[in-house]
């Protein structure tokens, strides 16, 4: 059996100043080799619940465990946790002004080494792993040396987003709305990249609101979540059946 | 001529024979506290100076007399009693051994991987590497003197090239000018002096670093860089490590000359003691710097501010010669209690005379930063073009970032430009690169050069590298 690389347990947390609740005891667990996919209506949480697992300020968690590979997430600084292996392809990637995409890569990925105890990736390696990597994605290579997303279109963040996480290699992948805005050659570039990083060892998380992703990017787990927390699971046929029917359905269901 | 390479230096450091007592004579050289004619004679008599120089003195110190302590700046702090300094002493603390030093000045030196033997010298602890380093300088000093290039102390110009410094000193920054130039005219103790002569261009970047008797010039540093026509420098100003300095008030003067088709690149990063995180100590940094242009020149004035308590700066351009050039790419840093008033003045008297402003306030804690600058177009000043940028980036809600633009317009087609920014640092952006396993630190590192990087790239490449770590070091610990 394969080992469980992600594994939330009753999990609760809240905006940190308003203490509104947000994630109200959810449950999941993923499998080294697994593609799940979290779907739900907008303000459901699932940005929220990829903010608490990678660990960005202004949330509490008031309740429950986030362990990655068997170690406890909760309890590391947020980059701490990019060093473990988590990966975060951001809903809206932000710009970093004269920082080229290489420099800040460079810097991620000989951080990340260092604190693994291996050695810096010279800038030869370090070079052709980033053509190699920007093909994965069609990135144009003029884009990875310009400044970190500044002036690229909606559609080239979201293949930058997936261009870092083919350079840094991650054990568990978060995507959250890869999808959104892209057109459908887009799509089937960002996907195909995402396929060709899937292996036995490293799992893959997809947040989205339209089954069409799930054409190309397989799942084996359709999550619902709704109101905080994980309503129904089920295969990917689940898409198939909110695509059709909504999410009205399963909240109501459940209250 | 081959170039002179940094391997050369270190293989020529290595040869070098120790020469002692050089130091300790300068110890001793006090002049009791306080300002009034007799000390500036006295000061004069010690340099062995002429009597022009001497009359220069004087009349600067009746002139300053006359004058008021400036209160425009958007600065505050307690007047310096001017009575209660020495006018003429080793200006840097010397310490006695390397365990006097201060353990967190040499813990951000190891930041910024100065080597301990570098880290002595600027503490200027071990006499032996002092003296080392002069001999350096001399054979550095004879490589120049093959292209007739003048570089070295200005208390050493005055003596062997009298007749250069009478001819230049006070042409660009009149004693009147100011209170702290008027201050620094009447009690300058050294400093350097730099001559380009016609038609050369130096052929390596001339730094004070390589000057080790700099280190004595301290408080009323007085520079003067000339640049004879057709000719070309680049000079670097200070150096990256931290000083501490006990003094409390430096008020140096700059002046550059740029004759006909010359070109002067002066670059400074100033580190001086900032204060504690509870705003007490620092330096009281008060400089004025300008520049002359001629016809078809350039200047190019790039600084890096992180440190002193109080900064009161303005490198500035006149451009006097038709088609002449002014530059100015500054960035400065406050954190904790600092305050900074820094910007430029560009004044366009020349036709055709174009002036470029970048400037980038970063301000952290409770600190204040204040961009201030003048474009001033002369009404003969034909088609004068300016272009300023002035950013500021918030670190924390405390702080505050404050610009001051003037400009004074006498000639309808003069083409002026002024954009300005302010923004805070995106917490967004910090997650951004924490999520990609850079800590925090590294984050906001990467994140201020980014934001830097227009004028850190105008910085000369060692130095960029320098002034890098710098901005990290400076504005550590410092979102909130
Ligand atoms: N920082 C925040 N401050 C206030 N409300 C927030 C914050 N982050 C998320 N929310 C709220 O939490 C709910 C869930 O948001 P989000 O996780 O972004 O949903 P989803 O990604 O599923 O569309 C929404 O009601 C949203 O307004
Ligand atoms: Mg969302």
């Amino acid at each position: 059996m394969s080992k469980i690389l992600i594994d939330i347990k009753n999990l609760h947390a809240e905006i940190e100043d308003e203490g509104k609740k947000i994630l109200k005891g959810l449950n999941l667990t993923v499998k080294a080799g697994e593609v799940h996919a979290i779907m739900g209506p907008n303000g459901a949480g699932k940005s929220t619940l990829a903010s608490v697992v990678s660990g960005k300020d202004g949330y509490e968690v008031t309740e429950g465990s986030v362990e990655m590979d068997g170690k406890d997430l909760l309890e590391l600084d947020p980059d701490e946790r990019a060093k473990e292996g988590l990966f975060l392809a951001f809903q809206y990637p932000v710009e970093i002004p004269g920082v080229s995409n290489i420099n800040f890569l460079r810097t991620a990925i000989n951080e990340i080494k260092e604190y693994r105890g291996e050695e810096a990736v010279s800038a030869k390696d370090f070079m052709s792993m980033v053509r190699e990597k920007s093909k994965l994605v069609e990135l144009d290579s003029k884009l990875a040396s310009r400044a970190v997303n500044e002036g690229f279109s909606g559609g080239e963040k979201k293949r930058n987003e997936i261009f870092q996480m083919a350079m840094l290699e991650p054990k568990v992948a978060i995507l959250d709305e890869t999808d959104s805005g892209l057109d459908i050659d887009a799509l089937r570039i960002v996907a195909a990249g995402v396929n060709k990083l899937r292996n036995e060892n490293n799992a893959v998380i997809v947040i989205t609101h339209y089954q069409r992703l799930l054409d190309y990017i397989v799942p084996d787990f359709v999550h619902v979540l709704a109101d905080g927390k994980i309503v129904k699971t089920g295969d990917k046929s689940l898409a198939l059946e909110l695509e059709e029917k909504g999410y009205d359905w399963l909240t109501t269901e459940n209250a | 001529m081959a170039a002179y390479t940094e391997e050369e230096f270190a293989e020529e450091l290595k040869n070098q024979e120790y020469k002692f007592g050089f130091t300790s004579e300068i110890e001793s050289d006090k002049i009791p506290a306080g300002l009034n004619e007799d000390i500036i004679r006295m000061i004069s008599a010690k340099k062995q100076e002429p009597e022009w120089l001497l009359e220069y003195r004087l009349n600067a110190y009746s002139v300053w007399q006359e004058m008021t302590e400036p209160e425009w700046a958007h600065v505050k702090y307690k007047k310096p009693d001017f009575q209660a300094i020495s006018y003429f002493s080793a200006p840097k603390k010397q310490y006695e051994s390397w365990d006097d030093v201060d353990p967190e000045m040499k813990a951000t030196m190891d930041k910024l991987g100065i080597s301990m033997d570098e880290q002595k010298k600027l503490t200027g602890v071990a006499v032996d590497f002092v003296m080392d380093s002069v001999s350096v300088a001399t054979s550095f000093k004879e490589k120049l003197g093959e292209l007739g290039i003048i570089f070295c102390s200005f208390s050493e110009a005055v003596q062997d090239h009298p007749e250069l410094v009478k001819k230049y000193l006070g042409t660009v920054v009149p004693t009147q000018d100011n209170f702290y130039a008027a201050l620094n005219s009447a009690v300058f103790t050294d400093g350097s002096f730099c001559y380009i002569p016609k038609g050369v261009r130096c052929p390596m970047e001339l730094s004070t670093y390589f000057r080790i008797n700099e280190a004595g010039t301290g408080q009323f540093e007085r520079t003067l860089v000339v640049a004879d026509q057709g000719s070309c420098v680049s000079y670097l100003e200070g150096c990256t490590a931290p000083q501490r300095d006990e003094n409390q008030l430096h008020a140096a003067v700059v002046e550059l000359i740029a004759l006909d088709d010359a070109e002067i690149k002066y670059s400074t990063v100033q580190n001086w003691f900032p204060g504690d995180k509870d705003g007490k100590g620092g330096v009281f940094n008060f400089v004025t710097k300008r520049g002359i242009c001629h016809t078809n020149s350039k200047i190019s004035w790039t600084q890096v501010e992180t440190g002193s308590a109080v900064t009161w700066k303005y490198p500035s351009c006149v451009l006097k010669g038709d088609n002449s050039i002014g530059e100015f790419y500054s960035v400065a840093v406050t954190n904790n209690f600092q305050q900074a008033d820094t910007g430029t003045k560009m004044i366009h008297l020349g036709k055709n005379t174009k002036s470029t402003i970048i400037s980038k306030g970063i301000s952290a804690g409770e600190s204040q930063n204040s961009y201030r600058g003048l474009v001033q177009i002369g009404s003969r000043a034909d088609n004068a073009r300016n272009f300023t940028q002035c950013d500021s980036l918030l670190m924390t809600d405390k702080c505050g970032a404050h610009t001051f633009p003037y400009i004074e317009c006498k000639n309808n087609s003069a083409k002026l430009e002024h954009e300005a920014t302010t923004s805070k640092i995106g917490e967004d952006q910090i997650f951004y690169c924490q999520q990609r396993g850079l800590s925090e630190e590294k984050a906001i590192g990467l994140i201020v050069n980014g934001y830097c990087k227009e004028v850190l790239n105008k910085l000369p490449m060692e130095f960029a590298v320098e002034a890098q770590k710098l901005l990290a070091i400076s504005l550590e610990n410092s979102v909130g």
